[in-house]
């Protein structure tokens, strides 16, 4: 019996169950499947995070590194080499770990599953199936963790950040990086990354391109790439075929959610994660989500930010002090793919953050939060890209205003 | 001197070579590849055929029924995956009908029992998510799916604890005649043998060649398929066939052992036996034949598209016959579908042929049964507690979409003629088979096979003999 049972010991996790015992809970488990804690960040050596939490440009070991010291310091119990094998809507978790199987009973549960890369088979990669076929964060994981390269002549396909970092970690571990192949006519990775991983090394982007064909019977000998129209035709006459004995997929993050279905917890087809209140609370009662495992995340930084709700008002819920009280429904709207969360408690005394992805690229752009055709609010930004959440806040005052479903949408210049 | 030597350790040579370790012979299973079952046996339907279609009076119709009746004993022998699911055929006019008739008219012959014509309704009440546009359904109730690769490995596993030596990486590449037998040259090394069973698949008639039979040729066909995710896997409970065509059966949705579901295959001749490759073509066909019968089906789940080759000759039956050139050596020709289904009778087949050649004399200490390895996940809580005090490993879940756990994967390289290989992992016990495709076990597993084998992790392939899965340890990289 625990008053609050974390699964996963990512940054979402540290976060959710360090706000858990700050909040007052008494007993806060952290179950995690690793060998260790700090979930995808131990694979991500390279600097740019913490840039909001801590003023400061950490390493992703080093960020999770100041929260795992917390955790420490704090009295949380936390089992590594533990999988969460089942969760039932009652909270009950089911954990194979050192002791064996055991059944563990939460007063609450806070998801923070992460997610998982999309693979060759997901986005029906044509051709062969050889070796030498990566997705970029298992690529990641070989050259970080393990301390092998993976291949000498490098093609990556999709501009995910991982990709993205993959291409300059690959270059200064002396592969060639010959081309990131994106379909979309947008890079899916944060500027900065496009500038600092690809630009500096000369590796060129190559925008609306696909890869129609994988060559080589046993290890990659080659792609085919040609360039994509706007109803995704090939455009004939622009087939190149690239060599190369490495392909890198960053093709998308999928959260992981097969738990959660186990727990009967509602999902977004949108986001691929769970429908959440404002506290984070999913439609079933004393369940939590936060982190990659609601909505993939950029940025390291929201992530905690979004686990301290999540862990906040898990605990509120194991003392019986969870606020209740009326919601209504966030919908996306014009240029908006989701928002998050996807229902509002008008009492809600910190204010509530609405996170939101963009369709395209806008210039000139302002979000607008509208109830039927009031305006509720509005933020103006130069630049909104898909890759960069959009974050826009309502106060209190705003929010008991509120009486009927809320639409958020994107106004400005598209820029495609 | 061997008493038998067979080429290819598909399920075709392995079934042989499980046939003949009953009986008091040497006998050497050669393959080229760095472990079994990589050639057509990996990938195919997995289906058990009924056995109405195959043409009665055909070797196909004969060993097919037969293969059936062999099924359900062999499988709990060896205790590989096999589930009796029924299949169906589906008409949508009154032209389909009538091959649903012709089809039911031919099993007969074949002594296929348990079919049935099926209402529309009728149909979909069993099949819930067919189409409404189909008019009649053929129902076989003995028709079933397998594991082609996991009924390979019990095949393999039995033979060789019944003594059969299996050579791998050992590729056959001449073949000469002596009085008494033959000698065989393969990669590194000569063997002899009083007999020469050729099973090398889509390479049988080069094999054939090299014994001096120039009249067999093989024209490859390949099939394109979709795995859907587990997710869905309760869809559809039979094998869904279209109505047979000129080119075969058709695209099929069928329920897997594992609870995917598979989709294909497609019918194209292609130049080279190793082109596997899938096209865009090949798969949106794929798509639009099973969404005519299924029309639920949700393609989304995808997580995997591959392709395989089938072996197949002009007047499109099997050949198993003696070489013209030495009568100590038999072909295996043309082994198409449902070379899968008749893989037990055909073993037997060329077990009779052996005896009639070689004395053959029944082995006292034949040991008929095998265990699979026990898939952790699917233990009962008591047997679970069990082998986890006998063996630790179990503890430690390594891939976690299909919960595989370290103890399995030791295991399935320890077995006799264990993996090898990443692939070879995967296929006996599933890790990267699952919707993640090995993105996180992946690595794990590489460092299971460099640890048990002992090799460096840069020499552990992914399936084939050039697929190096690594370049090389980093420079400066910890130890
Ligand atoms: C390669 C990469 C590069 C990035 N680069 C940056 C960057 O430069 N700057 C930045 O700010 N952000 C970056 N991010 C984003 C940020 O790091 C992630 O969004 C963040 O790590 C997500 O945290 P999480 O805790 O939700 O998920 P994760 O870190 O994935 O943690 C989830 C944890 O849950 C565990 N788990 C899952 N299922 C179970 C189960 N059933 N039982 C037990 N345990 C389980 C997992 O093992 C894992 O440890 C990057 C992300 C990636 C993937
Ligand atoms: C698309 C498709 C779908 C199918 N569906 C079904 C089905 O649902 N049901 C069914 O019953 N059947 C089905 N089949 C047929 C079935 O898969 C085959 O009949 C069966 O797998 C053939 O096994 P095999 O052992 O003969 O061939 P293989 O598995 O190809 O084995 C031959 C072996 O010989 C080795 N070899 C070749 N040359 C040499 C050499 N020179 N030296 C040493 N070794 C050599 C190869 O490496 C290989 O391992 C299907 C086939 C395909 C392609």
């Amino acid at each position: 019996m625990a008053d609050v049972i974390v699964i996963g010991g990512g940054p979402a996790g540290l976060g959710a169950a360090l706000e858990a015992k700050k909040t007052g809970a008494e007993s806060v488990v952290i179950l995690e499947r690793d060998r260790e804690l700090g979930g995808i960040l131990n694979q991500c050596i390279h600097n740019g995070f913490g840039l909001h939490e801590f003023q400061e440009e950490l390493t992703g070991p080093e960020y999770a590194q100041r929260f795992i010291n917390q955790v420490k310091d704090e009295e949380i119990d936390v089992y590594l080499n533990t999988m969460v094998l089942d969760l039932t809507e009652d909270r009950k978790v089911t954990v194979l770990g050192d002791e064996g199987v055991q059944v563990i009973q939460g007063k609450s549960v806070v998801l923070a599953m992460g997610c998982r890369e999309r693979t060759a088979g997901a986005i029906d990669l044509q051709g062969y199936r050889p070796a030498g076929v990566y997705n970029a964060g298992m690529a990641q994981r070989i050259l970080n963790m393990e301390g092998y390269q993976v291949g000498r002549e490098v093609v990556i396909y999709g501009s995910g950040d991982i990709g993205l970092i993959m291409a300059r970690r690959m270059t200064l571990e002396g592969a060639k990086v010959k081309a990131v192949v994106e379909v979309m006519p947008h890079s899916s990775g944060l500027y900065r990354n496009i500038a600092q991983c690809l630009e500096d090394y000369d590796i060129p982007l190559l925008l609306r391109h696909q890869i129609q064909k994988v060559y080589g019977k046993d290890r990659i000998e080659g792609v085919t790439i040609s360039q994509i129209d706007d109803q995704w035709r090939t455009v004939e006459g622009t087939e190149k075929i690239i060599s190369c004995d490495t392909l890198l997929l960053s093709v998308g993050l999928i959260p992981e959610n097969e738990l959660s279905e186990k727990g009967n917890v509602p999902l977004d087809s949108g986001t691929k994660g769970a429908i959440v209140n404002s506290t984070m609370e999913t439609g079933i009662p004393g369940i939590f989500s936060c982190g990659n495992v609601l909505h993939v995340h950029d940025i390291v930084d929201f992530v905690t930010k979004e686990s301290r709700i999540a862990g906040r008002n898990a605990a509120r819920f194991a003392r019986n002090e969870l606020p209740r009280g009326e919601e209504i429904p966030t919908r996306p709207g014009k240029g908006v793919t989701y928002t998050l969360p996807q229902k509002l408690m008008l009492e809600d005394p910190d204010g509530v953050t609405l996170f939101l992805r963009s369709d395209v690229i806008y210039k000139k752009a302002r979000v607008k939060v509208k109830e039927g055709d009031r305006l509720v609010k509005e933020k103006r930004e130069r630049l909104i890209v898909p890759s960069e959440m959009v974050q826009i806040t309502l106060d209190p005052e705003e929010l008991r205003e509120l009486n009927g479903e809320i639409i958020v949408e994107i106004v400005g210049e598209k820029n495609d | 001197m061997y008493d038998v030597i067979i080429v290819g350790a598909g399920v075709i040579g392995t079934a042989v070579a499980r046939e003949l370790s009953k009986y008091q012979s040497k006998t050497a299973l050669l393959e080229k590849n760095p472990e079994v079952c990589q050639g057509t046996t990996k990938a195919n339907s997995a289906i058990v055929h009924g056995g109405y279609d195959a043409l009665h009076g055909t070797l196909k119709g004969r060993l097919n029924r037969r293969g059936v009746e062999l099924y359900p004993g062999l499988s709990k022998a060896l205790n590989f995956p096999y589930q009796q699911c029924g299949s169906m055929v589906l008409a949508f006019n009154d032209e389909d009908e009538k091959k649903l008739e012709a089809l039911m008219e031919n099993g007969r012959k074949n002594g296929v029992e348990g079919m049935e014509i099926l209402s529309g309704e009728d149909a979909r009440k069993k099949e819930p998510a067919l189409s409404k546009e189909i008019t009649k359904a053929l129902y076989a109730k003995n028709a079933g799916i397998t594991c082609p690769f996991n009924m390979t490995y019990a095949l393999l596993e039995n033979a060789m604890e019944n003594g059969v030596e299996l050579f791998v990486n050992t590729e056959v590449d001449d073949i000469e005649h002596l009085t008494d037998g033959v000698r065989v040259k393969a990669t590194k090394r000569v063997f002899e043998g009083k007999m020469l069973i050729n099973c090398a698949g889509v390479y049988s008639d080069k094999i054939a060649r090299m014994a001096g039979d120039e009249d067999y040729t093989i024209t490859p066909n390949r099939g394109e398929y979709r795995i859907l995710d587990r997710k869905v896997g309760d869809l559809v409970s039979h094998v869904i066939f279209q109505t047979p065509t000129p080119d075969g059966k058709g695209v099929l949705v069928a329920p897997t052992v594992h609870g995917n579901i598979i989709v294909g295959p497609t019918s194209e001749s292609v130049d080279n036996p190793e082109d596997t490759r899938t096209t865009k073509e090949g798969i949106r066909k794929v798509d639009r034949s099973a969404t005519k019968g299924v029309p639920g089906l949700p393609i989304k789940e995808s997580i995997r598209i591959f392709s395989g080759i089938r072996a197949s000759v002009e007047g499109s039956d099997f050949m198993i016959e003696p070489s013209k050139a030495n009568k100590k050596i038999f072909h295996l020709v043309g082994i198409d579908s449902p070379g899968l289904a008749s893989a037990p009778a055909i073993a037997e087949e060329v077990r009779k042929w052996v005896e009639e050649t070689i004395p053959l004399k029944k082995k006292e200490s034949f040991i008929e049964e095998r265990r699979a390895i026990p898939h952790f996940e699917e233990l009962t809580n008591k047997e679970k507690e069990e082998i986890l005090k006998k063996n630790p490993h179990y503890k430690k879940i390594i891939c976690r979409c299909e919960m595989i756990t370290e103890g399995e994967i030791i295991e399935a390289i320890h077995r006799p003629g264990g993996a090898t290989t990443l692939d070879g992992i995967k296929r006996r016990v599933r890790p990267g088979s699952g919707r993640c495709q090995g993105g996180f076990c992946g690595p794990r597993v590489l460092e299971i096979l460099a640890r048990e084998l002992k090799l460096p992790m840069e020499e552990i392939l992914k399936d084939g003999p050039h697929s190096k899965l690594l370049a090389g340890k980093l420079k400066g990289a910890l130890q």
